[in-house]
């Protein structure tokens, strides 16, 4: 929606939190935003895209974290305005420059907005990237609703600017990917030039003078933080309780607080300025009450900073009690739910709630016991990864030797799991799989004996598995390579990279063809279509025994909701079910038991495959499968 | 704005990865906010879209945004845009004065699709469903959406289903300004039609309502 760029104050829209953290960035007259797509972070950079030309600003899809936030403090270095947007594994990749830039310190603002997963709902981990800012001493803004999403964007440019320091703003999946109402304020005009001034290099060398700097200035953000308004009380003057909360745990507590109908004896004490603490602030609420309840995501980082200030006043203080994630009154993994914070405040105060008869609940679970089947989530219909992995287990298994995958970041980490046969052996961070695969190519001379493979992605080799690939050219390890080319980065929603010939904002740019680059580090390089199923077995099986070194094997093949956006379906597929002979084939079901694409369902009555025509995507793969060549394309 | 019968009135809307859940919610809460209401969608994202199970979570007040997470037990309307995900929602969010809507066809489950589950008799869980919501409603919308030629235009049903039960205002002119505004607009008479074709095929069930509890 484009509403987005309307400078229309007073206006109402529901927008999502990134949304709103992207408007807030326009409010502030932010020129260069940069990112790698990652959830729940990449609609920020996703929505700004969309109005660069009507806003003229710079936006872009990185080649990773690392490089975008080098993009936006670029632009902060020349006295404009900088946004860099990530998901918490990318401010690890970020983090070696930033923990740099705090010792030089920036001119424009810079907002490094940082979107955890908890739970890791679409994430490898669930990190709390809070604790970087303490890492870096950088101040920490973490905003409770989508209204404070756009406000709190907006201040930590002011910030930033103030403190001459990049200002990370932390955001989590309830609030990026969850909707609000939020009221639009004025879109700046503003035509500042850029300019990088001669008489002032940025340098985080010498670091001890740079240090002390740096800690000045983060007693500067302290006092700024002691008087912000995104740091509220609301309750009664003696509570029994004090919920002491951050971000998404604030509206969990509020709405907890008003069921539970405890406004009388609990108070909230919501903090959105989380570091540097406002010391000041929080001391005098330490008085309030005896008990206090830490409501956060993730990490006791708001928990365990309270309790050192309170180590630090203990003499003034008293004795008080702290209830968390310590002593598991909040479970110390996963993202929270309103019945966790409801059930907290229960305990300790030993009140009743009911929010349903008994009676109904025994009755509803009972029935989804009783015929509920569980749906596991898989492979798209005419996803060109399921072919992949399916050549994968096929050519592995004629080869014989145990040889096995390694994995990495995207829809193809889901060969985890059945919809991926179990193929993919190892699962950690971006670029990984190769990474690994320098290493396990390495074994050999220690007697290992079974085939290194490491599957990644297009994206992701952009990202990540590019220095690995030179690694093993130049230490001489041996393995194969599948380089799943599905053209998009598919799993975080279809954003462009390098090899697909355009930007972020739509823009025709040359193409850094893979199979180029993988030839330049001097690996040999062939390239299939996973759906020509008899070619990729053929390969996959000819290169594990081939020659030692790096063999790659580009698969290519677009992604099914990509080209069914375009088009919707290359084939309409079709079963004989007089052909299909059902149990009797011999195949074991090779289609649904086994080959088990969404798109197929088994008629139970006559015992024969089918079409489902809602979910089939008609890429024909099946039809190749299929021995009795029941299943057609039409 | 319509006096709400209950503040935060709470909507779920549940179905599987690739239904169009998201699209649903955004412009049933646009629909919403256009009349002055406060909205909280939270949503289900990420791997989990990838044919599993989905589910939005919507707020509506008259007053202030709540959490985007509804608590246990305290649903007030399900829009199941499948019949067996409809049951999986009412067992955590369910309670006796539940409204339900549901898109009578389903999607099988991977494990159904390989023999190592069996999908129930879909009688039974239309009976399951009724006799635990207050009132509920029922419509074939992939039936009519593949009628149109694309199973995409199943949500666009339901939302009329929707409107033709009065449970929230939403009607088809408020309907049609919204998808003016977020789809692309040589979609918009294909939307209007199947919203209206969702109007024409919603059929009451007897539900709790009519019956002793």
């Amino acid at each position: 929606m484009s509403s987005i760029a309307e400078n229309n104050p007073g206006r109402v829209a529901l927008l999502m939190g990134n949304e709103a953290i992207a408007r807030g960035a326009l409010e502030a007259g932010v020129k260069v935003c940069a990112a790698y797509p990652g959830n729940p972070s990449s609609e920020i950079i996703g929505t700004l895209a969309t109005v660069a030309e009507e806003m003229g600003l710079h936006v872009e899809w990185s080649i990773n974290e690392k490089v975008a936030l080098e993009v936006a403090a670029a632009a902060s270095l020349a006295g404009l305005r900088g946004l860099c947007a990530m998901k918490q594994n990318g401010l690890n990749v970020a983090s070696d420059f930033l923990l740099n830039l705090n010792l030089t310190g920036c001119r424009g603002g810079l907002v490094v907005v940082v979107a955890d997963d908890p739970s890791g709902i679409s994430s490898s981990n669930e990190e709390d990237s809070r604790i970087f800012a303490k890492l870096g001493d950088l101040p920490l803004m973490e905003p409770a609703s989508f209204q404070e999403a756009k406000e709190m964007t907006r201040e930590a440019f002011n910030l930033s600017e103030r403190l001459s320091l990049p200002v990370l703003l932390r955001s989590v999946t309830r609030i990026s990917h969850a909707r609000g109402n939020v009221t639009f304020d004025e879109l700046p005009r503003s035509f500042k030039k850029p300019e990088f001034d001669l008489s002032k290099p940025w340098s985080a060398f010498p670091a001890i003078p740079n240090h002390k700097i740096l800690h000045e200035r983060l007693q500067k953000a302290k006092e700024i933080f002691e008087k912000s308004s995104f740091n509220f009380y609301r309750g009664p003057e003696k509570p029994d309780l004090i919920i002491i909360t951050s971000g998404s745990g604030y509206l969990y507590s509020f709405e907890a607080v008003n069921n539970l109908k405890v406004e009388e004896r609990v108070g909230i004490l919501k903090i959105g300025t989380s570091w540097p603490l406002p010391e000041e602030f929080v001391l005098k609420h330490l008085r309030k009450s005896e008990n206090f309840l830490f409501v956060e995501e993730v990490d006791p980082f708001l928990e365990n900073n309270v309790k050192e200030l309170f180590a630090q006043n203990c003499f003034d203080l008293g004795m008080k009690r702290f209830f968390g994630k310590a002593n598991r009154m909040i479970p110390d993994v996963g993202e929270l739910s309103p019945e966790i914070v409801h059930s907290a405040i229960q305990t300790f105060l030993k009140v009743k709630f009911i929010s349903r008869p008994e009676d109904y609940s025994r009755k509803a679970h009972e029935a989804v016991v009783e015929m509920v089947p569980p749906r596991a989530h898989g492979f798209c219909a005419g996803c060109p990864h399921r072919a992949t992995y399916w050549a994968i287990k096929t050519a592995l298994a004629l080869d014989g030797r145990d040889g096995f995958v390694l994995g990495d970041i995207g829809c193809y980490s889901l060969g985890m799991g059945p919809s991926g046969f179990s193929q993919m052996k190892t699962l950690h961070a971006m670029g990984s799989g190769t990474g690994l695969a320098c290493g396990f190519g390495q074994l050999e001379r220690f007697g290992m004996e079974q085939p290194v493979v490491a599957v990644c992605g297009d994206s992701t080799f952009y990202h990540a598995a590019m220095p690995a690939l030179a690694n093993a050219r130049y230490n001489g390890a041996n393995f194969l390579l599948l380089l799943l080319d599905n053209s998009a980065t598919a799993m975080t929603g279809f954003q462009p990279h390098p090899g697909t010939g355009f930007t972020a904002t739509g823009r025709v740019a040359p193409v850094i063809d893979l199979k180029a680059v993988c030839e330049v580090f001097g690996s040999h390089v062939e390239v299939v279509d996973p759906f020509d199923l008899e070619a990729t077995v053929e390969a996959v099986l000819r290169l594990i025994s081939a020659e030692r070194g790096v063999k790659v094997l580009i698969l290519k093949r677009e992604c099914a909701l990509v080209s069914g956006k375009r088009q919707r379906r290359v084939f309409q597929m079709e079963v004989d079910q007089e052909r299909c002979l059902g149990e009797a084939c011999g195949c074991n079901r090779l289609c649904t038991r086994i080959f088990r694409c969404p798109g197929l369902m088994w008629d139970q009555k006559r015992g024969k495959a089918r079409i489902d025509e809602a979910i089939c995507n008609g890429c024909g793969v099946c039809a190749e499968i299929c021995p009795a060549s029941a299943i057609r394309k039409v | 704005m319509i006096h709400l019968s209950k503040d935060p009135f709470n909507v779920i809307i549940a179905g599987v990865g690739g239904q169009g859940n998201v699209l649903a919610s955004q412009i049933l809460g646009e629909i919403l906010v256009s009349q002055g209401y406060v909205i909280t969608i939270g949503e289900t994202y990420g791997a989990s879209q990838r044919g599993g199970s989905v589910m939005s979570h919507l707020r509506v007040s008259q007053k202030e945004s709540f959490s985007p997470l509804i608590p246990e037990g305290q649903a007030d309307l399900l829009i199941a845009l499948e019949p067996v995900e409809g049951l999986r929602t009412l067992a955590p969010y369910g309670n006796p004065k539940i409204i339900t809507l549901l898109n009578t066809r389903p999607i099988h489950p991977i494990d159904v699709i390989s023999g190592s589950a069996t999908y129930p008799e879909i009688s039974n869980v239309i009976a399951k469903i009724e006799a635990l919501s207050f009132r509920a409603w029922t419509v074939n919308a992939t039936e009519i959406a593949l009628e149109m030629g694309d199973p995409i235009f199943s949500n666009m049903v339901m939302l009329g289903a929707l409107s033709a039960i009065n449970i929230l205002p939403v009607g088809r002119q408020v309907f049609e300004s919204v998808i003016r505004e977020l789809l692309p607009s040589n979609k918009t008479e294909e939307n209007r039609k199947a919203f209206e074709r969702g109007e024409g095929a919603v059929k009451e069930l007897a539900g709790l309502g009519g019956r002793k509890i």
